[in-house]
């Protein structure tokens, strides 16, 4: 018998992904997966002298996890638009729950398109990213829950 | 206008950077994760490909308030190499909630293929204050 997941619906959320506790390892990885070297992600000096209590992640790496998130529940290959909004710094230390909620689905060739909202929050409940996203679909994947 | 080739070894150190264990970047036709299109400006830009034209950014007063990732058709992967062109969009300013104004500066790449087709866009928004960034400490 085979089964197929039931198509993705409005208001339908995934089970939520935790990242962390996010280390300056994690940042300076991803300093240099994506080739950022602004010294105020990891150099603490530096970081101190432009008035700040020590380094904070690169915005671009929590912006990454939600993506991360996004795409193990809606799929690596159908990201059509992906937007995400810079609400508050992260900390070295910080413990990110990424979590979604399909906004729209319209139904397209060979499955849906999906609409998504999307929200990073830190440990102490406060958004660090927001953001939305469109993937398509195929037919038979429901996401991954 | 430079290229950027769609490395395969890129994108795994991508991924892993990005906590990503999916199978699909991993492998010779990986394809990239949502926000890699952001490694063509960090690393395959060279100095002066954007034009600022008149606006000046003093970057210790400039934040990263908004980025977006459009994808025209399937999504780009290993192997395949893009052209890029880089160029400002808006600039605009609004008063801030704490007083002075801020200005919003977006910045549109472009990333086509090798016959021409627009395949994705990237947008930068970036939000420069007027005064220095003790108002967003922890």
């Amino acid at each position: 018998m085979t089964t197929t997941a039931p198509a993705l619906a409005v208001g339908d959320t995934a089970w939520s992904t935790t990242f962390g506790p996010l280390t300056r390892t994690d940042i300076v990885r991803y300093a240099g997966a994506s080739g950022d070297f602004n010294p105020i992600h990891h150099d603490e000096e530096f970081a101190r002298s432009a008035g700040f209590p020590t380094v904070f992640s690169i915005g671009m790496l929590q912006a990454s996890l939600l993506a991360t998130f996004a795409t193990q529940w809606l799929g690596a290959d159908g990201v059509r638009r992906f937007t995400v909004r810079f609400r508050e710094q992260v900390w070295p230390g910080d413990v990110l729950t990424c979590s979604g909620r399909v906004t729209a689905v319209e139904p397209a060739d060979d499955g849906q398109l999906v609409e998504v909202e999307l929200t990073c929050t830190r440990q102490n409940g406060s958004v660090a990213v927001t953001g939305t996203a469109i993937f398509a679909v195929p037919a038979g994947r429901g996401g991954d829950d | 206008m430079y290229t950027m080739p769609i490395e395969r070894g890129k994108i795994r150190e991508f991924a892993r950077a990005a906590m990503a264990p999916d199978a699909a970047y991993d492998a010779p036709d990986a394809v990239v994760p949502p926000t890699f299109l952001t490694t063509a400006s960090l690393s395959w830009e060279p100095p002066g490909e954007l034009d600022l034209g008149e606006l000046e950014l003093d970057l210790r007063r400039v934040l990263h308030g908004e980025e977006e990732y459009v994808f025209h058709g399937p999504m780009p992967r290993a192997g395949q190499t893009l052209a890029v062109t880089t160029r400002l969009g808006d600039v605009y300013r609004k008063p801030g909630r704490r007083g002075g104004d801020l200005t919003f500066v977006t910045i549109v790449h472009e990333f086509r293929s090798p016959s021409g087709e627009l395949v994705a866009e990237q947008r930068t928004t970036l939000v420069q204050t007027s005064q220095a960034p003790d108002e967003v400490r922890p």
